[in-house]
């Protein structure tokens, strides 16, 4: 038996307002509400709400044997509360059913794994409750940011009490090894990771609606014929994507949501095929042998690695400042400041240092729609100053002297 | 292919971005075998007079045939005889720039070019004119440079040889008559200056004014048209359009037209009418138009209604200086130095630099500001200063020559190019070169294809006075603008854009 798992991705972060140096020490709207209200609903009606739907019917139709997974970002969580309460009600609905597993992550879908442990175990606590708060069932299955995995992330997993973490099926990670079996990290004893099958994964997240792909339009035939064709020594297959694939990054009319819609039926056709949820495998399964993951491995760009959000120097004096103010933070919240602490928390949220990524400069503009700024170096700028405000106001609760942020 | 340009300055002296543009383009061509015969208006001087011989038994006043020859231990220049253009009488080390510059910036290039024969020809014509005037800087240019009154002037352009002055007299009335600002030109009065059999001399005089120069020149440069062989004419900037069409005309060549910077760059809606009909004369004459930028190509259709299918765009590119690693130690002061540098004049905008600047020393009161450059703001500028409070932060440091323009950019930890309107604008670049990080103007040609820089709408400089103090306050932000920018420089190279300029040549040349 071989089983799909899918797993897909939601997250939004709360962007920032172009916050000027002249704004410093004058107020701390550093978050562009109209925005980020204006994205959470126009995603949740191009694809939050739609694809759930999608979902749902599916989930009633093949009574209990279309099966998938997500993990929504605790700031994407926050805005649809605010913003789009209707979807956060489909997402409660795909819970109920039973077919459906929420993973966790860091509830600010941050970095801090790279450089304070500490908030990273807040962080990933943080958002267990809020998932079993909204979605009724403590997870037990965790993804990093972005999938960074390395043998270290997965250790903290296990140590959290995670049976199964997700990562990418990196080439350089397995060499002549299947991403269809189940691995356990070298530095492990009990957990198990789930590797993404990144050429199925990709075939629709990327090139579905690519009329230059030799393989446009792909059909659920098409695609089952290629799944039916895996050998059955095969556990399952990782289809994990980001959500907005179905919508946004695939538009309505290329037929993705017809697609999803019918797959199930055409996988199903042949019984040696199933659905299942990463939980699911990892209790099924046991590792078919120890896999090293020395360095961080994501799901990002060709290189899989950590370049889009820390190549570049811009990126790397804005992480290290941001984590410099840490202690300072949590000071701060001990000492009834809890606002402060979580408006340092939406900073570290990757997509702020992704914006001030400039490895795309070569080679067309693949990071231009996801980027509220018009470049890089102006996310840098505005970041940096909120960053300034902040750390003046962490110093003012303290009645230090003020914080200086240091400048790498 | 063989192309006569009509351009401006040539190394060693070079005034501004036009003339550094024109000399670019002559080397990106040479990589694309095509063969330069560059005319340039000179004032002459008491140089060197062993190799001046006239033109046409003395009536047209150009001299210095110059040709720069490749050869195994790389180029080297010919002076040569008018009418002698097979054997180089003798031989001279060059007095132009060496090495990369004309070998074509990197080793790999060299070799494809070293198969290149005669590639450049200069040709000086006495002239008067030269690049940025307007008609008040051209007559105290012209009293300056002749050291005669005005009056004097006058009196010797009358004194000239009577159908001579009568030809700059009739084609100046036809370049301005009525119904030529429009699209369609309608040369023929100019055909008709031009039909006259007699030789005529345009030695010893010049205009008494900047159209009548304009006019003059043109008139020389048809008669260079009639000795020289080529396949198209490339003329640069408004000065030269009527030079381009006359030399179109006498040969029956197409012609094609830079626009490097036009009359509503420089003077916003307050345009001088006599440079824009002449402006316009060109861009309807032209078989192409070539623009620096698609900011200056949207200007030209909007502005001009030029026709969209005539226009082309070739963005200018960086002449990779030598040796400019020992200026980095030049700085004294410890304080930032944010500097503008640039003709002080209304294009520039000086006045929102200024602002800025105001904004800035109100939170970082240690930032020192630099003007370099003159104009006709500069006064203006002065007491805008004193009364923004900006007495002690600002220094004015007048025109800056040579050396001291890079040493000027050396001692810079920020440059800012805050222009209301440029059509390309290179000095950003030869800032970048010096590893000084860079704020621009968003209207600006150079700002689309440049990344590594920190952009900004001229009038908002609140983000002006932002992105400054970004600088000042996150190093990392300047090291990744000059890092990144090095390696980005080195991609704007005149060879690439030569070869555009051949094909938009190559669309002309039946």
């Amino acid at each position: 038996m071989t089983s799909l798992v899918f797993y897909f991705q939601v997250h939004q972060p709360f962007r920032l307002r172009r916050y000027t140096f002249f704004d410093i020490g004058v107020h701390d709207g550093y978050f562009d509400d109209t925005e980020n209200a204006r994205i959470v609903r126009r995603v949740a009606e191009k694809c939050y709400l739609p694809m759930t739907d999608v979902l749902l019917k599916l989930v009633e139709r093949h009574q209990g044997k279309f099966k998938c997974a997500f993990s929504v970002s605790g700031t994407a969580l926050e805005q649809m509360e605010i913003w789009s309460p209707e979807s956060l009600a489909n997402f409660q609905r795909l819970a109920a059913t039973g077919c459906v597993e929420f993973l966790c992550e860091t509830s600010h879908h941050s970095l801090a794994f790279l450089a304070d442990r500490e908030e990273f175990e807040a962080q990933v606590k943080a958002q267990k409750a809020r998932v079993k708060a909204l979605f009724g069932k403590e997870p037990t299955a965790f993804r990093n940011t972005e999938l960074v995995v390395d043998n270290r992330v997965a250790r903290w997993a296990e140590d959290l009490g995670f049976k199964a973490i997700l990562g990418e099926g990196a080439d350089h990670l397995l060499g002549w090894r299947s991403a269809h079996r189940v691995y356990r990290p070298e530095t492990c004893e009990r957990i198990k990771i789930l590797l993404r099958s990144y050429k199925l994964s990709d075939d629709i997240a990327f090139r579905f609606s690519n009329r230059a792909w030799s393989e446009w339009p792909l059909t659920t035939e098409r695609f089952a014929s290629w799944v039916h064709a895996l050998p059955p020594e095969d556990q399952f297959v990782g289809l994990f994507m980001d959500f907005e694939t179905f919508g946004e990054h695939q538009w309505k009319d290329t037929g993705i949501f017809d697609f999803m819609a019918h797959l199930p039926e055409a996988i199903l056709r042949h019984p040696r095929f199933s659905f299942a949820t990463p939980s699911e495998i990892a209790a099924r399964f046991d590792p078919i042998s120890r896999l090293d993951i020395p360095h961080p491995v994501s799901w990002a760009d060709a290189e899989r690695d950590l370049t889009a959000w820390l190549g570049n120097h811009m990126q790397r004096a804005a992480h290290e400042a941001l984590y410099s103010l840490a202690p300072a933070v949590r000071k701060a919240a001990a000492a009834g400041r809890t606002d402060l602490y979580e408006k340092w928390k939406k900073l570290t949220t990757s997509d702020h240092v992704y914006y001030q990524c400039t490895k795309w400069f070569s080679d067309g503009d693949v990071h231009k729609y996801f980027s509220p700024y018009s470049s890089p170096h102006d996310a840098f700028i505005a970041f940096m100053n909120v960053l300034d405000d902040l750390a003046r106001r962490v110093a003012r609760v303290q009645q230090e002297t003020p914080v200086e942020i240091p400048t790498p | 292919m063989k192309v006569l340009m009509l351009g401006w300055e040539f190394p060693p002296h070079i005034s501004g971005g036009l003339g550094t543009a024109c000399f670019g383009l002559t080397q990106g061509l040479a990589h694309h075998g095509v063969e330069v015969t560059f005319v340039v208006p000179k004032k002459w001087g008491d140089e060197d007079q062993r190799f001046v011989r006239l033109l046409g038994a003395d009536t047209v006043p150009v001299r210095r045939w110059v040709s720069v020859e490749r050869t195994e231990s790389g180029p080297r220049v010919a002076m040569r005889e008018p009418g002698d253009a097979c054997e180089p009488e003798e031989v001279v080390r060059s007095p132009l720039p060496r090495g990369p510059a004309l070998a074509g910036g990197t080793v790999e290039k060299r070799s494809r070019t070293d198969t290149l024969e005669t590639t450049l020809r200069l040709l000086e014509v006495e002239s008067t004119l030269r690049p940025y005037l307007g008609e008040t800087g051209y007559l105290q240019y012209l009293t300056e440079v002749t050291g005669l009154s005005s009056g004097e002037l006058v009196r010797r352009f009358e004194a000239a040889p009577e159908e001579a002055r009568r030809a700059v007299q009739e084609l100046q009335a036809a370049l301005f008559e009525p119904g030529v600002a429009s699209a369609s030109v309608d040369t023929s009065r100019i055909e008709a200056v031009l039909a006259r059999e007699e030789k005529l001399s345009f030695s010893g005089f010049y205009g008494p004014d900047l159209m009548a120069e304009v006019a003059r020149y043109a008139l020389v440069v048809g008669e260079v048209a009639r000795h020289e062989p080529f396949d198209v004419v490339h003329a640069h900037d408004w000065m030269t359009y009527p030079a381009g069409i006359v030399a179109a005309r006498i040969s029956g060549k197409p012609l094609v037209v830079h626009m490097h910077a036009c009359e509503y760059d420089r003077s916003g809606e307050h345009v001088n009418e006599r440079v824009r009909a002449l402006e316009q004369l060109g861009l309807g004459a032209a078989d192409r138009v070539i623009c620096v930028s698609h900011y200056t190509a949207n200007t030209l259709r909007t502005r001009y209604q030029v026709d969209p299918d005539r226009l082309r765009v070739v963005h200018n590119a960086v002449t990779h200086k030598d040796q400019v690693e020992g200026w980095h130690w030049e700085k004294h002061m410890p304080e930032p130095i944010v500097l503008f540098l640039g003709r002080v004049t209304f294009q520039k905008g000086p006045d929102y630099f200024l602002e800025a600047a105001a904004r800035v020393v109100k939170v970082e009161p240690r930032v020192k500001f630099v003007m370099s450059g003159s104009g006709d703001m500069l006064p203006k500028m002065i007491e805008r200063s004193a009364r923004l409070g900006l007495a002690r932060h600002i220094h004015f440091t007048g025109f800056l020559k040579g050396d001291d323009v890079e040493r000027m950019y050396a001692m810079a930890d920020i440059y800012v190019m805050p222009s209301v309107s440029e059509p390309f604008g290179i000095s950003p670049l030869e800032a970048m070169a010096l590893d000084v990080p860079v704020i621009l103007s968003r209207q600006s040609g150079v700002s689309e294809i440049l990344r590594n820089a920190l952009k900004v709408d001229f009038w908002d400089v609140q983000d002006m006075a932002n992105k400054i103090l970004a600088l000042i306050r996150y190093p990392s932000l300047a090291r990744q603008l000059t890092e990144e920018g090095r390696d980005e420089l080195s991609t704007f190279r005149w060879d690439v854009r030569g070869k555009l300029v051949r094909e938009v040549y190559e669309e002309v040349v039946a």
